[in-house]
């Protein structure tokens, strides 16, 4: 099997599903004030530490949640309550419209719901958000503003975003910036203190660790309100028991992709290379999506005119080659996606994409295997593209 | 052979999906989200089309172990069923939107997108069989058959149809859902018109078609005996809610005889008015002789009756034995020969009309 579903999610590392085990079979609650919860809690803390080595945050700013998920909604909504709670005013949004559905819904339910207003920042053909769009935002409406939200690094596409040119503008207003960078973490180089962000998103499953913890790493100062209620376990903002095991895990798996950063970028970059050249060559007119640089090194993102993208992945699934269409809504209904029409609102073209994304374990293998099957599938998918029967 | 399996999330299409596989097919399980919003459709139990369904379905695939795939054809249904639904009650006919989703969905955009993807056939939980010569034949369950709606599949869609359970009562197909472990062993049968949330077929045409008044005219006198809000909201032989309130001169219960949409009036008379010794169809599908001994089937689930049927390129002609009442328009005919093996489809095609007798004219 050829696993190019990476980006999705990717194999645990040896190294967390052993921290895991180990964590997991000690007793103790790490709020707890016996000597087994002085240990979990020292876990807890000493994972809290590395992570903020790695990223380049104190540790008090290392606030553990459920995943991504939680760690978006906790930034868009807890900043945009916090700040219009300070400064009634301050009901306006501004966020990439290619944002993860976590944030892109977040923002949609605080529109709907708490009656902010929202300034949807554009992107060009290559996914990347446009800077004087958001300048022009800032010189109209710094007084309303609320709080900004632009991923590091586009999860579909693959796109790398200018996020510390955008926190530096947003500076100048002295406006707060939350990046989702659960795609980049890993990929390329990230600091968060340097990078100037108020609250950034980072999550252990797609960088090895265990699914269902994650943090965000939010600025001393930047003030967030609670989306859950209850024991306040992370300084007040977040409750819930600690989830000792996958803390360690994930501090563990985090540290490690951190640590390979830099030949993860040059070896599967150069895998990435070929998965694009090579398909290129294959379906000469296919198009690849995102930028050609400015971008992951694990990911790689076409568009195969005339084929249905769900179609092109039945199709490689059953050739034992995994991959995505993008996004996909609660009834696993393929939707165009957002991203794409974001980029050049060509619904044909959103319809016939698939995303390939590579990750630590990747080999060339799993590129020839690709490879094999996609020809055919391409020129089956296009058969079945035209979806109008024969009239009787 | 390579199959797609539609599983709709009901038992049927489970327990022969997982036949196919025994059958040693290379089996593919596809969900059809037929509605543009799955939560107006009917919840649970009732329907084959809400997210509870897909989910039902997804699990039954990972019960039987086999890939799964959800394909959106929900602006095709809108289009081929859900319009042409309304379009035909504007024009007085009673569609069977049944028929017409196994005619240009199920068996016509499904099939076609499988056929292209690489897969040989299309397996379906419909009871109904299909012979080694190809042909269509009813059900062992006579109360669950369903050729009738399937009765419109050319042979070309026939020859890529398995249909597995055809030999067995719903209640053996539940009995092997729960030995087979699959969840929806004892869900509810699916009934009625799966995009009308609530079962009124009435109030959701008013919807879609408004408020039109017209008359109702008794078919004896001329005379006028009330007003409705829309002919569209009446059925050939229906006797309820037509809200006359005068009584017939002889004091027995009234029928809508007809329906004319051009005058927006519906007639209404006796029962014995209703009945009909003569159908016309058009649009014919036929595999049997130009003039043969046929049983007759006009609507889902109604009687059978024997009859002449003499088939033209233009259509069937059928001279029932005896005379029939509640013959709708829209709704399919479908000729039968009796068989003990099964009795076998020789053919359908959609009612345009049919004649009363001399007596009732």
């Amino acid at each position: 099997m050829a696993y190019l579903d990476h980006a999705a999610t990717t194999p645990m590392l040896p190294q967390a599903v052993e921290a895991y085990v180990s964590a997991a079979r000690e007793v103790g609650n790490a709020s707890s004030l016996h000597a087994a919860g002085r240990c979990a809690r020292r876990k807890v803390e000493e994972s809290r530490e590395l992570i903020a080595a790695v990223l380049g945050a104190r540790p008090s700013e290392v606030i553990f949640t459920g995943g991504g998920t939680e760690s978006d909604n906790l930034a868009v909504k807890g900043i945009f309550w916090a700040r219009r709670a300070a400064d009634p005013a301050r009901t306006r949004v501004i966020a990439s419209s290619v944002e993860h559905h976590a944030v892109l819904d977040s923002v949609q339910w605080l529109e709907e719901h708490e009656g902010a207003t929202v300034s949807w920042l554009p992107v060009d053909a290559d996914g990347t958000v446009k800077l004087d769009v958001l300048r022009a935002e800032l010189d109209a409406h710094a007084d309303e503003v609320a709080v900004i939200s632009v991923m590091w690094a586009n999860n579909e596409v693959g796109t790398i975003q200018p996020v510390p040119e955008l926190v530096a503008m947003a500076a100048e207003y002295g406006i707060p910036c939350h990046s989702d960078a659960i795609q980049a973490v890993g990929q390329i180089p990230l600091d968060f203190a340097a990078s100037g962000a108020a609250a950034l998103t980072v999550t252990g499953h797609k960088l090895g660790g265990p699914v269902g913890v994650g943090a965000l790493l939010l600025g001393r100062d930047v003030a967030a309100t609670p989306l859950m209620h209850g024991g306040g376990q992370e300084r007040d903002v977040r409750s819930g028991t600690l989830d000792v095991p996958g803390i360690v895990s994930f501090a563990t798996a985090l540290e490690a992709s951190v640590k390979a950063q830099p030949e993860f970028a040059v070896r599967v970059g150069a895998l990435r290379d070929e998965l694009i050249d090579r398909v290129l060559d294959a379906v000469p007119d296919a198009i690849l999506n995102g930028h050609r640089t400015d971008r992951l090194p694990g990911n790689a993102h076409f568009s195969f005119p005339g084929c249905e993208g769900d179609a092109l992945l039945l199709l490689l699934d059953a050739a034992g080659v995994a991959c995505s269409t993008g996004s996909a809504c609660s009834a696993g209904l393929a939707q165009p996606s957002h991203v794409l029409l974001a980029m050049c609102s060509d619904e044909e073209r959103a319809r016939s994409s698939l995303r390939l994304s590579l990750g630590h374990d990747s080999t060339k293998a799993d590129i020839d295997e690709l490879l094999a099957a996609l020809p055919g599938a391409v020129e089956r998918a296009r058969r079945a593209g035209v979806k109008k029967p024969a009239a009787r | 052979m390579r199959v797609l399996a539609a599983m709709s999330g009901g038992v049927d299409s489970a327990v022969a999906a997982a036949r196919a596989v025994e059958a040693g097919h290379d089996v593919t399980g596809v969900h059809l989200a037929l509605a543009r919003n799955p939560q107006t459709y009917r919840t649970g139990a009732r329907g084959c089309c809400t997210l509870e369904d897909a989910r039902d379905a997804r699990r039954a695939a990972d019960v039987i172990g086999i890939p799964f795939y959800v394909w959106d054809l929900a602006d095709r249904f809108h289009e081929d069923v859900v319009d042409d639904f309304v379009a035909e009650y504007a024009a007085g006919r009673t569609p069977n939107p049944c028929v017409r989703c196994n005619e240009k969905i199920k068996f016509a955009a499904v099939l076609d997108r499988a056929l292209a993807l690489g897969f040989d056939a299309v397996v379906t939980g419909h009871h109904a069989r299909r012979d080694e010569q190809g042909r269509l034949r009813r059900s062992v369950d006579a109360g669950k058959d369903q050729s009738y709606v399937l009765a419109v599949l050319t042979p070309e869609q026939l020859g890529h149809s398995i249909f597995p359970l055809g030999d067995t009562t719903k209640a053996g197909v539940r009995a092997e859902a729960a030995r087979r472990g699959l969840a929806v062993a004892d869900k509810p049968d699916s009934h009625d018109i799966c995009f009308i949330a609530d079962g009124d077929t009435q109030g959701w045409l008013r919807e879609r078609l408004g408020s039109t008044p017209g008359e109702i005219v008794d078919a004896g006198s001329g005379e006028v005996l009330g007003q409705h809000d829309g002919a569209y909201g009446f059925t050939v032989g229906q006797r309820k809610g037509l809200r006359i309130e005068r009584p017939a001169p002889d004091g027995r219960p009234r029928y809508v005889l007809s329906i004319t949409p051009v005058t927006n009036t519906v007639t209404v008379g006796p029962a014995e008015a209703l009945e009909v010794s003569t159908v016309y169809g058009q649009r014919p599908l036929w595999s049997g002789g130009s003039r043969v001994r046929a049983e007759i089937q006009l609507r889902a689930h109604g009687e059978v009756v024997p009859a002449t049927v003499v088939a033209s390129p233009d259509g069937l002609v059928a001279t029932l034995d005896r005379p029939v009442r509640g013959v709708a328009a829209g709704q399919a005919m479908v000729a039968y020969q009796p068989d003990p093996a099964g009795d076998i489809v020789l053919g359908c095609a959609t009612i345009s009309h049919a004649e009363r007798l001399a007596s009732a004219a």
